[in-house]
């Protein structure tokens, strides 16, 4: 909402500065947004005219134009708008004025080798409107005042407020003026209501269907007729173009004056157009009109529309029909002044995808009072401008306005603001508002006036009285520090551990969006639902994740085309199953590329494999209290990983859980992804699949128990089938004599030159101590049987000789 | 002369002389060994005339001291030659590289959540979480944002499916529907997370970071939430004053509103908190409105309290001089070894925010 402090004084008597008025609008909830000195300097800005044009020598969209700028000479200034053509009255900015769009100083400027004095402005540069195509036209009638300035002189800044959606009524400059007055901020003026005497009676029949879902529920008009739509006065271009309006006629600008100034839309109808009578109905499925900005809209069942016997004339509330809008020509005109019902408008907006100022408002809510008020001001307007004569005022209403009463308890309001205020001052702020106020016997009955839409409970008036009392007021009261339950829950500590045990190996956190490309993630995908987003940013952003991987890849490779090769890389976060709430889980996914080490004169080159990733995953798992002993490793993973060189972890052999899966990533994708590195490992870990212990750290710690009796270490090599794994003899050893036998590392593997084709030699070592005694070689020589034994008969291996 | 004189004096000049370590352990054998001269003297003590056994045994004693301590000596000598000399060869160049190490990060989005956790952890609020996926309900209707509220235009959307009842959520709140759904009061809860809108240039990113704060009891009031938040604004920034103002707007759920600006002023380009007379919007709160409770089977005469919604990517943004919030999403390796944290910087209660 865009508003100057010379508007505002039409309806608010006041002494004090625009600052003061900046900082007051702020404070009682008006957000100031910015303030633009749309005046200073621009009466450099001058009404000239284009005496001829030429193509530029150099340029083919370049013209070159002599214009009139009421000076002798013409000036010579290089224009590239289309519609700059000889004849034109337009708008010329001399070297030295400020465009306001770009807050850029105007200099002589050579383009392409032809000296340009100065601009021809658009109205997107003068901040008159968002129209950027071509300079701007003016009418014939400016011819007059060539080499004049097209601003009057005026002190005003243009002040534009952000008015939250609650707010309707500061969409026009009187509801400010009043919430300012009653924040004790000047006094507000009330101005007499114009009275018009009028004889005849408004001819031209309206009638409001009764229908189901009707929009409409009260429409005003009359009719004026013989009068002569002109340009309008200066005083009134002046406050249009202050708040960076375009003037267009008399009877066009003084509708969006009166709609500026008391947030009342109107609408003015061509009467001889009109077709009869009017008609407020709802739209048949399939009817169309041609709108205002040139648009044909078809329309769908139900829509609240102005129409006459021969058609749509208009969407109520929302936009107008050319069939019978007005021109300068215009003789009679109706004037509509209606109450459409914001819900109404809305869905048809939305449907059509229209926005306009009107819609704007009527979806805010319009005060349903000011009907009649509207149409009085803009008709005497008229009359005064236009000259003729003016009807009765009609009004068809199918529902009558019912006031909102609220019985509001005084000590409410300390109870919820925590301080207090006295119940005259509440009395006071609310009547300034316009509040009707009856005291009771415990409370305020309460009047709430017609242009509030957004009050009706009790709730509402506490906001209005410490909004208009001041939130400075409001004490600050220290916070308790008192914990009565932990922060975190189970799984948000694991979630936290999780994160900075992988980030502590190496891993640099990042964090990506949930959404990605679905090529990508088709990659990653497997049998996982495809989440669409019905409205993406962009189509590269079009599925909500299956896997981190897409989005990790996508980045590691960005990162490897700017030179870097050694990276590892982690995410922490949701993957998605579907596209119910609910229907995600928290993975940690970690990516490597290229060589664990490069380039050093102490180790040897190696690339990053997947045993540095299982190490990652491994360890982790053990310092979030795993016991790596338990696990159960077996090759079955997703698709996207290298069959025979990834592996899946479970936490136990039970193996009702995925708890993670590592691997090189599947050579076929990294082909068709086109990423260039020596290896590329990952891993994911799947939180909740991590079965939380219930055990406190406290409870976790045993009796220390150690033994001192003297240990044995024995070694073995065992020739078994290739596709034999190691866990698989671990587990054998380790359940021979769990008491006795600890520590067992695969410390060789080994096939080729002395092991039979299909064989392999893997050699183990395990240490053997009793808690109990020093055991004997007898003892010993009694274990190392039993291990041999139970290897051979469960793996099928021969204990190699 | 006797015999013992004889072989001292001949092994004394033996071992004067320059020797090496096989040599020396030569001597030691004649000398000590099984039948060395000075063990077969002992040998002898037993056949000597009893009155010059005691002198013999004694002079004997002092000659093999003497010899032994010597022979050690010698050898001693020797090897710490030998260790010195090994020294001497084994001199390394201790400015070559150690073996490489990488060093992992925490992105700064997660280490200022885990800062905000810290801190209101003190005041007694627990974490609380949501599903990015969302009902339109929980997202508006359950927000005192029914569909045809012009607040919805203030959220872009990301919708899951044409009727527009699944999308992400685009803000924190729908974790308080969740909450008080779930429990009963009173509620003391943040909820950190990622939310969502279709808005994407330099200042916008469809994916950003809110934290939802909720604290519903009987008597809360403004006061409750001016002080949460200027202890909560001063702890984040680690600053003993800050400068805060309270602004009057409009969110559907919240009753009465507030916007909170801190005050800011650039100093030699760095920007500074707290002091200075620039403000800076940095959140949305109110009290909770009591339509919002009644959705979610409160009693709003019974019960009231606070809310409120901070950008936390901003929060980062603010504290540690990021200018750009699409970098945090982009993952160049350069910022986040930069703008990252080593996992060993926990932020907690007791050691405090930074190191």
């Amino acid at each position: 909402m865009k508003i100057t402090f010379d508007w505002l004084k039409d309806h608010l008597k006041t002494n004090l500065k625009e600052k003061n008025l900046l900082e007051q609008l702020t404070n009682i909830g008006l957000e100031v947004e910015s303030v633009q000195s749309l005046s200073s300097d621009n009466q450099l800005f001058k009404v000239a005219k284009i005496i001829k044009t030429e193509k530029h020598p150099n340029a083919d969209r370049l013209k070159v134009c002599d214009v009139n700028v009421g000076e002798k000479e013409l000036k010579k200034v290089v224009c590239g708008a289309t519609n700059a053509s000889e004849g034109l009255i337009t708008i010329y900015a001399p070297p030295g004025a400020i465009i306001p769009k770009t807050n850029t100083k105007l200099e002589i400027a050579k383009i392409r080798g032809v000296t340009s004095y100065g601009m021809l402005c658009s109205e997107f540069e003068l901040n008159l409107s968002d129209e950027s195509d071509g300079i701007i036209e003016l009418s014939k009638k400016y011819k007059k005042n060539i080499g004049k300035s097209y601003f009057s002189k005026s002190k005003s800044n243009l002040i534009d407020l952000s008015i939250t959606p609650n707010r309707p009524d500061c969409l026009g400059v009187k509801g400010i003026a009043r919430d300012l007055a009653a924040s004790g901020f000047g006094k507000l003026i009330i101005p007499k209501e114009r009275q018009i005497k009028s004889k005849t009676k408004q001819t031209l029949k309206v009638k409001i269907k009764k229908e189901k879902g009707q929009g409409c529920s009260a429409f005003g008009s009359c009719l004026i007729k013989n009068v002569k739509n002109i340009e309008s006065p200066q005083w009134l271009k002046d406050k249009l173009i202050s708040v960076g309006q375009k003037p267009i006629s008399a009877i066009v600008d003084i509708t969006n004056y009166v709609m500026l100034d008391i947030n009342r839309p109107l609408h003015a109808y061509d009467a001889d157009k009109i077709e009869k009578g009017i008609i407020v109905r709802n739209s048949k499925s399939g009817e169309e009109f041609t709108a205002l900005d040139n648009k044909i809209y078809k329309l769908e069942k139900g829509m609240c529309v102005i129409s006459d016997n021969k058609g749509v004339l208009g969407l109520g509330g929302i936009i107008g029909g050319t069939r019978s809008g007005t021109e300068f020509d215009t003789k009679n005109i109706l004037l509509e002044s209606a109450y459409f019902d914001p819900r109404s408008i809305r869905n048809t907006a939305k449907k059509l995808n229209l926005d306009t100022d009107a819609k704007f408002r009527f979806e805010r809510g319009i005060d349903p009072l000011s009907i009649e008020t509207g149409l009085k001001r803009a008709a005497s307007l008229i009359q005064e401008i236009c000259g003729g004569e003016v009807s009765k005022i009609d009004i068809q209403k199918i529902e009558s306005y019912k006031t909102k009463i609220i019985n509001f308890d005084v000590n409410s309001f300390e109870n919820i603001v925590g301080f207090k205020i006295s119940e005259k001052e509440i009395q006071r702020i609310l009547t300034d508002l316009g509040f009707i106020v009856k005291k009771e016997k415990n409370s305020l009955k309460l009047k709430v006036p017609s242009w509030r839409p957004d009050i009706s409970q009790q709730i509402d008036i506490i906001e209005e009285l410490v909004r208009i009392s001041g939130y400075d007021k409001i004490k600050t009261i220290a916070p308790i520090k008192d914990r009565s339950k932990s922060t975190l829950t189970q799984t948000q500590r694991l979630f936290h551990f999780l994160q900075r045990a992988i980030a502590s190996k190496g891993y640099l956190e990042t964090i990506t969006w949930s959404f990605t490309d679905q090529s990508y993630n088709n990659h990653f995908r497997e049998a996982g639902k495809e989440i669409k987003i019905v409205n993406p940013i962009s189509s590269e952003l079009g599925v909500l994740r299956n896997s981190i991987f897409s989005n990790l890849i996508m980045y590691m490779s960005k990162n490897l085309d700017r030179g870097f090769k050694d990276l590892s890389i982690f995410e922490i976060g949701p993957v998605f199953t579907g596209s119910n709430p609910g229907e995600q889980k928290t993975v940690v996914c970690g990516l490597s590329a290229g060589k664990k080490s490069r380039l050093s004169w102490i180790d040897k080159e190696r690339n990053i494999d997947l045993f540095d990733a299982k190490r990652d995953v491994v360890q982790t798992l053990s310092e979030v209290g795993y016991s790596s002993d338990q696990f159960f490793i077996d090759s079955k993973t997703p698709n996207y990983y290298h069959p025979g060189k990834s592996g899946r972890i479970f936490l136990d052999h039970k193996k009702d859980k995925v708890a993670a899966y590592f691997g090189e990533i599947h050579p076929n994708i990294l082909k068709k992804i086109d990423i260039k590195t020596e290896n590329l490992i990952g891993f994911e870990i799947f939180l909740e699949n991590l079965k939380l212990s219930r055990k406190t750290l406290k409870d976790q710690k045993l009796k220390f128990a150690v033994s001192d009796f003297q240990k044995s270490e024995r070694d073995f090599a065992f020739v078994v089938n290739k596709n034999v794994e190691a866990q698989e003899l671990i587990s054998v050893i380790s359940n021979v004599s769990p008491n006795l036998i600890s520590n067992i590392k695969v410390f060789d593997v080994y096939e080729g030159e002395n092991i039979p084709d299909n064989q392999k030699s893997i050699a183990i070592s395990i240490t053997i101590q009793s808690s109990e005694k020093t055991l004997n070689d007898k003892d010993l020589e009694k274990i190392n049987n039993s291990i041999i034994e139970a290897v051979e008969n469960k793996t099928g291996a021969k204990i190699r000789s | 002369m006797s015999d013992l004189k004889k072989i001292r004096d001949e092994f004394i000049l033996k071992l004067k002389g320059k020797l090496d370590l096989a040599e020396l352990n030569q001597i030691k054998s004649d000398l000590f060994g099984k039948n060395g001269l000075v063990s077969s003297q002992f040998k002898k003590i037993g056949t000597i005339d009893v009155s010059e056994r005691k002198k013999f045994a004694s002079d004997l004693n002092i000659i093999k001291d003497e010899l032994q301590d010597l022979i050690n000596l010698k050898i001693n000598e020797i090897e710490k030659a030998n260790i010195n000399e090994k020294l001497e060869k084994e001199k390394i160049d201790v400015t070559l590289p150690e073996r490489s190490f990488v060093r992992g990060k925490i992105h700064p989005v997660s280490q200022t959540i885990d800062e905000i956790s810290s801190i209101f952890s003190e005041i007694g609020f627990s974490v609380e979480e949501g599903p990015d996926v969302e009902n339109e309900y929980n997202n508006f209707t359950a927000l005192n944002t029914p569909d045809n509220h012009p607040a919805r235009d203030m959220h872009d959307t990301f919708y899951l499916d044409d009727k527009k009842k699944k999308l992400l959520r685009t803000h924190t709140s729908p974790v308080q529907i969740r909450t008080m759904l779930k429990d009963k009061p009173p509620f003391k809860i943040i909820a950190p997370g990622r939310t969502y809108r279709s808005d994407s240039d330099q200042t916008h990113s469809p994916m950003f970071h809110q934290v939802e704060g909720l604290h519903i009891d009987k008597n809360i009031n403004m006061g409750h939430l001016k002080g949460c938040l200027n202890y909560f604004i001063k702890e984040f920034f680690e600053v003993k004053k800050i400068k805060m103002r309270f602004r009057p707007s409009h969110f559907p759920f919240t009753e009465p509103s507030a916007e909170v600006d801190i005050g800011y002023e650039i100093k030699d380009g760095k920007i500074i908190i707290g002091e200075g007379d620039q403000w800076l919007e940095i959140l949305g709160c109110g009290m909770v409105h009591p339509n919002v409770l009644k959705n979610v089977k409160v009693d709003p005469t019974k019960f009231q309290g606070y809310a409120f919604g901070i950008g936390i990517d901003r929060l980062a943004m603010l504290k540690y001089g990021i200018n750009d919030l699409r970098a945090f999403f982009d993952c160049d390796y350069r910022w986040l070894n930069h703008f990252g944290f080593d996992p060993l910087d926990v932020p907690t209660n007791y050691r405090g925010l930074s190191r």
